[in-house]
């Protein structure tokens, strides 16, 4: 128990402030975050967040590997969206090296990348409410982003680190009952939201508890850097796959949801509303799914296929350039930055390359990590409880939050 | 005998109320619950009761040792205590001796139960406090507004109560339900005084530290609150109290809102001990029904904040509670 501070002269019968540590080990976290709070009675007077407790030197390890081993680590940043971040380290590196997609390698991707936003929303609108107390709606959305992990088993073999995407294409195409298994998911979810939204709309309860909690101003949501829903639910459209369009989004029809408030009712409503938007994209993205290769096979990153590896020997010497250690293609020398929207906001990749095989230094932008600059802001002159509501509408991974 | 029955019903319904607890959570959650141990998973309390009895029983540094182990008693007495004022069913004639239903008769009844309510709080405050554990004695705190701003109210919805029955003697409320109107509406008290039934209801919710109102324990903010440094049995003393006080308070409703052991076409005077179990079963299948909803309303509902359920208490429940008792009093007199 750590003692506790003198506030500067509160009170005449002289109160104080009571220091208190909430985490790195605490249930309202969702990782290991650390916030030394100065509590007035449960008011919250000051809080000063200690971050870097799963700091795992992610950026500092890219550069002793090559683009496409990266890629696994790419999986550990944000675990619960881990295919978006694939596919926006991939699409930095490609957009370096000037590889072209296959249309079938692009639409998979959008598939993908919308499913996986959609089991991130879902997860962190069940942990909103279970922070809240209502725990029935944290499972009945887990049980949803436990079919969303099928697909995924399916399609990357594995269920949470997807490792999925390769520079120029992906590790492998889907499987045959893909389609299905996607429109069955995509026509079943919408039921679960409605139910969701049932629980949750009209209650008294969660409205009083949310409803003008850790409200974030426009401007202060912008001077802070905010992305994502954090962002919209400020009531700015600012959406990366709107306002720098990547893989092909300016070809599908859907809108950016925002709400004006910037409070934790607001930023339920947004990914409430994203939900339903990442499902339509889906819903036009399946029924135009190319057939054709998922790698960009002409080019001298990807791998060729094992039918000429075999047979061919231009091939052979070119899949050993790739594998050996020590080779492996090379970027020519320069700077590049490419962003791509994932479930938490802007994630974007800084690349550095000195023209060898290895990055000479790689930079992420974790939405996280700016999101959380804010979160002071929103907690001060509140209570401890809404501390918690806030802390789960803010979706810090600390994964990606500390790298 | 009725004293060994009623401790031994309290000190029975507990376990069963766990897994009833447990399987209708996983039931509302899509889980299956806990279907291991014996039939249906009902021994699995009792596979729980001998893993707490085997924890390691862990005394933190610092704690007031004497309030740290008196606060799980303090605790779990109060809630076992009250189930003594329920009449539990109909008196029975044994061997020319009419056998009362009832641990404690006589119209001290709803004062005990009042105070015995108000002691239980003492045990969540102390346990929070001894604890030596910031967020326990936060929950200790929480506990002790809570129980301020909820026993006002509630004691001012059994006053309209007591208004309508002309007694404070648990047997006359009971009797004073008895009968219906228009052959099938019972005269029950929910019916007469709704809105005091609402308060007290709520006020139930309350005073058991259950969901909405669960801010002493809070696990998402406060970890355990007060119980977070408990550990064996004294945490699972304080978990008995929890559904014992839950058992109780179900029983108080029953009794004092939905007719007790009575039912609608009930034949009055009868003291046949089949009759005498047919009422006990009627007071029974009344308050499992209540378990159940207070079991569906924990995993239902998100918890209020603290200063909300102060708002709720103190301006809305007891205004409304007092202006229910001055309406009750001008529909007497009309």
């Amino acid at each position: 128990m750590s003692t506790a501070t003198p506030a500067a002269g509160k009170g005449t019968l002289g109160t104080r402030t009571m220091k208190m540590n909430i985490g790195p080990q605490h249930p309202a976290t969702h990782g290991t975050l650390h916030l030394e709070c100065d509590v007035d009675g449960e008011v919250i007077a000051d809080v000063r967040p200690h971050i870097g407790y799963l700091h795992t030197g992610f950026e500092k390890l890219a550069e002793y590997r090559g683009y496409n081993q990266f890629i696994p680590l790419s999986d550990r940043l944000n675990y619960l969206s881990a295919i978006n971040n694939n596919i926006g380290f991939a699409q930095a590196v490609e957009e370096m090296l000037g590889v072209e997609l296959t249309p079938r390698c692009r639409v998979l991707r959008v598939i993908m990348a919308e499913l996986s936003r959609i089991a991130d929303h879902a997860i962190s609108i069940g942990l909103q409410a279970m922070d809240l107390g209502a725990f029935s709606i944290m499972l009945w959305t887990f049980v949803e982003r436990e079919k969303l992990y099928d697909i995924f088993e399916a399609v990357t073999g594995g269920r949470l680190t997807t490792s999925w995407t390769r520079i120029g294409g992906l590790s492998r195409d889907v499987p045959e009952d893909f389609v299905p298994m996607v429109r069955k998911f995509v026509e079943y979810f919408p039921s679960v939201i409605d139910e969701v939204e049932k629980m949750l709309n009209k209650n008294r309860i969660f409205l009083r508890r949310t409803i003008g909690v850790g409200r974030v101003s426009k401007d202060d949501a912008i001077s802070h850097g905010m992305t994502g829903p954090l962002l919209r639910a400020t009531g700015v459209p600012y959406d990366v796959r709107r306002a720098k369009p990547y893989l092909g989004y300016e070809k599908y029809d859907f809108e950016i949801p925002t709400h004006p408030d910037g409070d934790v009712y607001s930023r339920y409503k947004v990914r409430v509303a994203e939900l339903r938007q990442s499902l339509r994209i889906i819903e036009q993205a399946i029924e135009n799914l190319p057939s054709g290769p998922v790698t960009a096979l002409d080019s001298k990153v990807t791998l060729p296929d094992k039918f000429s590896v075999y047979n061919d020997l231009e091939a052979l010497i070119h899949h050993f350039k790739l594998v050996m250690h020590g080779h492996g293609f090379q970027p020519p020398a320069g700077e590049w930055y490419s962003s791509t929207e994932s479930p938490n906001g802007e994630l974007g990749w800084f690349i550095v390359s000195d023209g060898t095989r290895n990055p000479y230094r790689l930079r992420c932008r974790p939405p996280s990590f700016i999101n959380y600059t804010a979160f002071p802001k929103m907690v001060k002159g509140g209570m401890i409880s809404d501390m918690v509501a806030v802390m789960s509408s803010l979706n810090i991974i600390a994964g990606e939050l500390d790298r | 005998m009725v004293v060994v029955g009623v401790f031994g019903v309290v000190m029975q319904i507990v376990p069963l109320l766990v897994w009833a607890e447990r399987r209708i959570c996983a039931w509302v959650q899509d889980r299956v619950g806990p279907n291991r141990v014996g039939p249906f998973g009902l021994f699995q309390p009792l596979a729980d009761a001998i893993k707490l009895l085997f924890k390691e029983d862990v005394l933190p540094d610092g704690v007031d040792r004497f309030l740290y182990f008196l606060a799980p008693a303090l605790a779990f007495f109060p809630a076992a205590m009250t189930a003594t004022v329920i009449p539990f069913g109909a008196p029975i004639m044994v061997g020319g001796d009419l056998l009362h239903l009832q641990v404690c008769r006589g119209n001290v009844g709803m004062l005990l139960f009042l105070a015995l309510t108000g002691l239980s709080v003492y045990g969540i405050a102390f346990g929070g406090w001894a604890s030596n554990n910031k967020f326990a004695m936060l929950g200790g705190l929480r506990a002790s507004a809570q129980v301020l701003s909820y026993e006002i109210a509630m004691g001012l919805a059994l006053v309209s109560v007591f208004m309508t029955s002309q007694s404070v003697d648990l047997n006359v409320i009971v009797a004073d339900q008895t009968g219906t109107w228009l052959g099938f509406i019972p005269k029950w008290n929910a019916v007469k005084q709704p809105i005091a039934f609402v308060i007290f209801f709520v006020a139930a919710f309350a005073e058991t530290n259950r969901l909405p109102f669960d801010l002493p324990e809070c696990e998402a903010e406060l970890i355990g609150g007060y119980h977070t440094e408990y550990s064996s049995m004294k945490f699972s003393l304080f978990f008995l109290a929890e559904y014992a006080a839950m058992f109780s308070s179900c029983c108080m409703i029953t009794t004092l809102f939905l007719g007790g052991w009575s039912f609608p076409g009930m034949p009055s005077g009868n003291t046949g001990v089949l009759f005498g179990f047919l009422t006990l079963g009627v007071f029974f299948a009344k308050v499992l029904v209540l378990l159940f909803f207070f079991i569906l309303v924990r995993w239902t509902l998100p918890r209020f904040r603290f200063d909300q359920l102060m708002h709720l208490g103190w301006k809305s429940l007891i205004p409304l509670s007092l202006a229910n008792i001055a309406a009750t009093g001008v529909a007497a007199q009309l």
